[in-house]
């Protein structure tokens, strides 16, 4: 990062020690990132954070303090009842949040550009594809490189790039593996694009952080990250299960409404995620009513982001 | 003959709902036996109801207000309850389809029918009085914002018992809220409430807009109005300029329910990232809506307890403006994970940092008077310097989130319900609870029971932390909003600590209830100078408390800033200049029946029962033909006969 130097980081590394002693369980979450994704995006969050800290902290004692000296009772306290105008002191008070915002500006926008979710990950390996459909109320995972597919499990290999391509069958979800790094949203009839890698092999929770209806609060995933030995086992232990998923198989999968299991599909169709994208329609939740005829569905073009 | 309104819908078998709405009833029923008992109906009715004077027509919003907090704070606890119980394999007692309703009915409820009403009705008691105008500038209008509002908050609480409310969350996102995902009658409750509450307070913001500019004492030049109008100004400038794009958000999704359009549909070219980028334009200055009029009352409260002018006041104007224009041009950070591009990001990310800069001189500002000053501790200033601490930690919080690859990692997490929370209850809520205390012996003519006051304060202070502060750790262990159950054991400390934060916050309220009840009953003993009881600045404080239905007997001529301690600094003699004939608007049922008959086709139209409808809209375009060429809309006070009130001992004797 642009802003990085010794004494910041530092800083930022007790304040993680700090945070995690008093996380009693800090198993997962943001502060403790198992890739790079996730440890630039925490270095960027303390660099923001720190400074903003050491500029509120003294506001904040300042306010107690003026308060206290200058109550009523206080006879030591000097009364200015007229003074109401100081020029050094605005000229101050509008410099020092100028200042402020204009190192955490920069650092805004230095972020934005080089944590852009859809930039490839720099790394010697080539990225493994991954394409996500959000349904209700699973994720589906389509490994179009592997021919496999499963419903919530994300298998990866570690210090690999993984390249998704989201979209959603229904309603719209947030992508997000807190112990990876930041999210995006997975939205009907369009596709984005997220970037992640996790250089330490574990077990990692996946959810949607955007609320999508009554099986939002089910709608997890397991990450396996392994070593590439692991994740080729993985493609072969799912390509064993020997359920295909096409279109229409595919169809029948998201018209379905319901918290998902960890299922695996092989062989899977080749455009199967362009599929998806071009027929996210309106389904109806609810489990009693009449599916939306799948056959009924319209075409309507897919709106990528880029 | 009555659409898809069948029996079915009163949901008899959730002992939850039946026993809240029982409890309601009987509520009602004895509030209304009471009315009756006590032959209190004509009073109600030609000193309340029909009334079209600021003050009341304020103290209305505020009760409103009051009210909905209680509904939204059960809400609130509610969900508390449910996280604290919903752990590992525990489901908690709240199902889904239930639970989804509380959260999308809290924020609502919080947002338009308790934060909304509360600030509203704060600028309209106290606008008119602080620049010496005799009213706003269209009574009857305001009396129909009003009861348009309280058509809203009745329609949404008619929810609980008859139907379901969404389940969408508070802003209804598409295609969620789209009829394939959403076909019960939730959403129409949501639309329909919000448009017709909407409405009201789109008028009540041309009035006040008008009033401010059109009304202010003779010599008042826009650079000698309190802080407050000027906060009041912007925020009133905010509404007429953003709640247009609610409307025509809501009407856009409200067509493709009703008729099958594809304005945020999957299908049909529809886009609901359109929905989003609109619901935001509004959302966003919606923000600055309610917090600017808090920022006012605290400007107020923090130069008369620290016997001060305050400090720059011409940069607090020029921050309260370009918070205003700001407003505008941050929406986007609402959803960076939305894949826009770097650029975009990166540019909304600045803006919407930019916007700290002026509410950081806002904060020196308040610090600043209090330089020098002699500051009295008294409740409105506890919640001062309550909201100086709390909202500079919320401040922080959210510029925080301005930084787009920080937000990618909190976004929709606790995090950011943690934040909003601490600007909302550290700023909005602080605020008007500072106000309400402030101004409460100007309306009624005695003072608020302090001691209590300040216990109210110190349950709400440490509530907020003990609710809130978990939530932001939370938020950095992954918890994101909205869920009904979780199976990471390592959340449920904080979640219990946010539930006793959330039960100190109660002890709060029900204090604040003890409070009032206290402090009517012992009101004799709470009069003393209720005139001016904290050495006010301002001109709402050199009139009678409460005011004559005229404001001022005398229209004040006003040479500079902080009006009042000017006269009282020169020792003026007693003007004997003659008193003049006042005309007063006569009372006016037009904003009652407006809201009878938007409450009755708000119904018809959501349970599509049409006739009810388009009846209920004949009659709401008849009343307002039948008033338009109404002439005999005010009655002439004489000058004797103001004389005569102004000797009186007590104008409401």
């Amino acid at each position: 990062m642009m802003f990085r130097n010794m004494t910041l980081s530092s800083v930022a590394r007790l304040t993680t020690v700090v945070a995690c002693t008093s996380l009693s369980a800090c198993s997962e979450g943001i502060f403790l990132p198992k890739g790079p994704v996730g440890s630039q995006e925490k270095q960027l969050l303390l660099e923001a954070l720190i400074p903003m800290l050491m500029v509120i902290t003294p506001i904040i004692l300042l306010t107690l303090w003026f308060a206290w000296w200058f109550r009523a009772s206080n006879a030591r306290a000097k009364y200015r009842p007229q003074w109401e105008y100081s020029g050094a002191i605005e000229f101050s008070i509008w410099m020092i949040p100028m200042l402020v915002i204009l190192f955490l500006g920069s650092l805004a926008w230095v972020g934005a550009h080089q944590l852009d979710p859809y930039q490839p990950l720099s790394s010697k390996q080539k990225p493994l594809v991954v394409q996500v459909v959000a349904m209700d109320w699973r994720w589906l995972f389509i490994y179009p490189e592997q021919g496999v597919a499963s419903v919530n499990e994300l298998a990866i290999p570690i210090d690999t790039p993984v390249s998704f391509k989201l979209t959603s069958a229904t309603v719209m979800n947030s992508f997000f593996i807190p112990s990876l790094g930041g999210q995006i949203y997975a939205m009907p009839g369009m596709q984005t694009q997220l970037q992640l890698q996790a250089n330490e092999a574990g077990n990692y929770r996946g959810l949607s952080a955007q609320f999508s209806g009554d099986g939002f609060s089910d709608m997890h995933f397991q990450v396996l990250a392994t070593d590439a030995a692991g994740f080729e086992a993985w493609v072969e232990r799912t390509k064993s299960a020997a359920t295909p998923l096409d279109a229409i198989a595919y169809d029948g999968l998201a018209a379905e409404h319901k918290v998902g299991e960890v299922t695996y599909y092989y062989p899977v169709s080749n455009d199967l995620f362009d599929h998806a994208v071009d027929h996210a329609t309106q389904r109806p939740v609810s489990a009693f009513a009449a599916p939306a005829s799948a056959s009924g569905a319209k075409l309507i073009p897919a709106r990528p982001e880029h | 003959m009555f659409g898809k309104l069948t029996l079915s819908a009163i949901p008899l078998d959730q002992p939850i709902i039946m026993g809240t709405c029982l409890v309601l009833i009987f509520g009602i029923l004895a509030i209304l036996a009471l009315i009756t008992y006590m032959h209190k109906w004509t009073w109600l009715w030609t000193e309340w109801i029909t009334t079209v004077d600021h003050k009341r027509i304020g103290v209305m919003y505020t009760l409103l207000a009051t009210v909905m907090l209680l509904r939204g704070f059960s809400d609130a606890i509610m969900m508390r309850s449910q996280q604290a119980l919903a752990s590992s394999n525990a489901h908690g007692f709240l199902p889904p389809d239930h639970y989804d309703q509380i959260l999308s009915a809290h924020g609502t409820i919080m947002i338009f029918f308790m934060a909304m009403p509360f600030v509203i009705g704060l600028m309209n008691f106290v606008v008119p009085l602080q620049i010496g105008a005799r009213d706003v500038a269209f009574p009857v209008l305001n009396s129909v914002s009003f009861w348009l509002t309280a058509a809203g908050a009745l329609l949404i609480n008619l929810s609980l018992g008859i139907g379901e409310f969404a389940r969408t969350g508070w802003l209804a996102y598409p295609p969620l809220s789209e009829l394939p995902f959403s076909p019960g009658v939730g959403v129409d409750y949501y639309l329909w409430s919000l448009q017709i509450s909407g409405v009201g307070t789109l008028l009540s913001g041309v009035n006040l807009l008008t009033t401010i500019l059109k009304l202010r004492a003779p010599g008042m030049r826009l650079s000698m109005m309190p802080v407050f109008t000027w906060t009041a100004l912007a925020s009133n400038m905010l509404i007429v300029a953003a709640f247009p794009i609610l409307t025509a958000t809501f009407a856009m999704l409200l067509l493709d329910r009703y008729l099958g359009m594809h304005f945020f549909t999957n299908d049909g070219g529809g886009n609901p990232m359109m929905y989003i980028n609109l619901i935001w334009t509004w959302g966003h200055p919606e923000v600055y809506i309610l917090i600017l009029p808090p920022f006012g009352v605290f400007s107020e409260v923090i130069a008369t307890f620290s016997r001060k002018p305050l400090f720059g006041y011409r940069s607090m104007v020029v921050a309260t403006m370009v918070i205003t224009l700001l407003a505008f041009t941050t929406w986007l950070h609402h959803f960076f994970t939305m894949g826009s591009g770097a650029d975009v990001n990166g540019f909304f990310g600045i803006t919407t940092m930019v916007i700290a800069i002026p509410t950081g001189v806002k904060i020196f500002n308040w610090l600043f008077t209090m330089y020098g000053g002699r500051v009295r501790f008294t409740s409105p200033v506890l919640w001062t310097i309550g909201f100086m601490v709390t909202f500079t930690i919320g401040g922080m919080t959210g510029v925080l989130m301005a930084v787009p690859p920080a937000d990618f990692v909190l976004h929709n997490s606790l995090f950011l319900i943690a934040h909003f929370h601490n600007v909302i209850i550290g700023g909005v809520v602080f605020g008007c609870f500072a106000g309400l205390t402030y101004w409460f012996p100007k309306a009624f003519g005695f003072r608020l029971h302090e001691g209590l006051g300040k216990a109210v304060f110190w349950c709400w202070f440490f509530g907020f932390y003990l609710a809130f502060m978990p939530l932001y750790i939370l938020g950095f262990m992954g918890m994101t909003r909205r869920m009904n159950h979780y199976d990471d054991p390592a959340w449920l400390p904080y979640l219990l600590v946010a539930e006793c934060g959330a039960v100190l916050i109660m002890i709060g309220i029900l204090l604040q209830v003890t409070q009032l009840v206290w402090s009517i009953r012992h009101r004799d003993a709470l009069r003393d100078g209720a005139a001016d009881p904290w050495d006010g600045r301002t001109l709402e404080w050199s009139t009678t408390s409460p005011p004559p239905a005229y404001n001022f007997a005398r229209v004040p001529k006003v040479v500079g800033l902080d009006a009042y301690w000017r006269v009282k600094q020169e020792v003026t003699p007693a003007s004997t200049e003659p008193f003049e004939d006042i005309e007063i608007p006569k009372n006016s049922g037009l904003g009652f029946f407006m809201s009878f008959f938007a409450v009755i086709g708000g119904f018809g139209m959501i349970w599509h029962i049409w006739w009810m409808g388009v009846l209920a809209l004949i009659a709401f375009i008849a009343l307002i033909a039948w008033s338009s060429w109404d002439e005999n809309d005010e009655f002439e006070l004489s000058a004797a006969e103001v004389a005569r009130l102004e000797r009186a001992p007590s104008h409401f004797a």
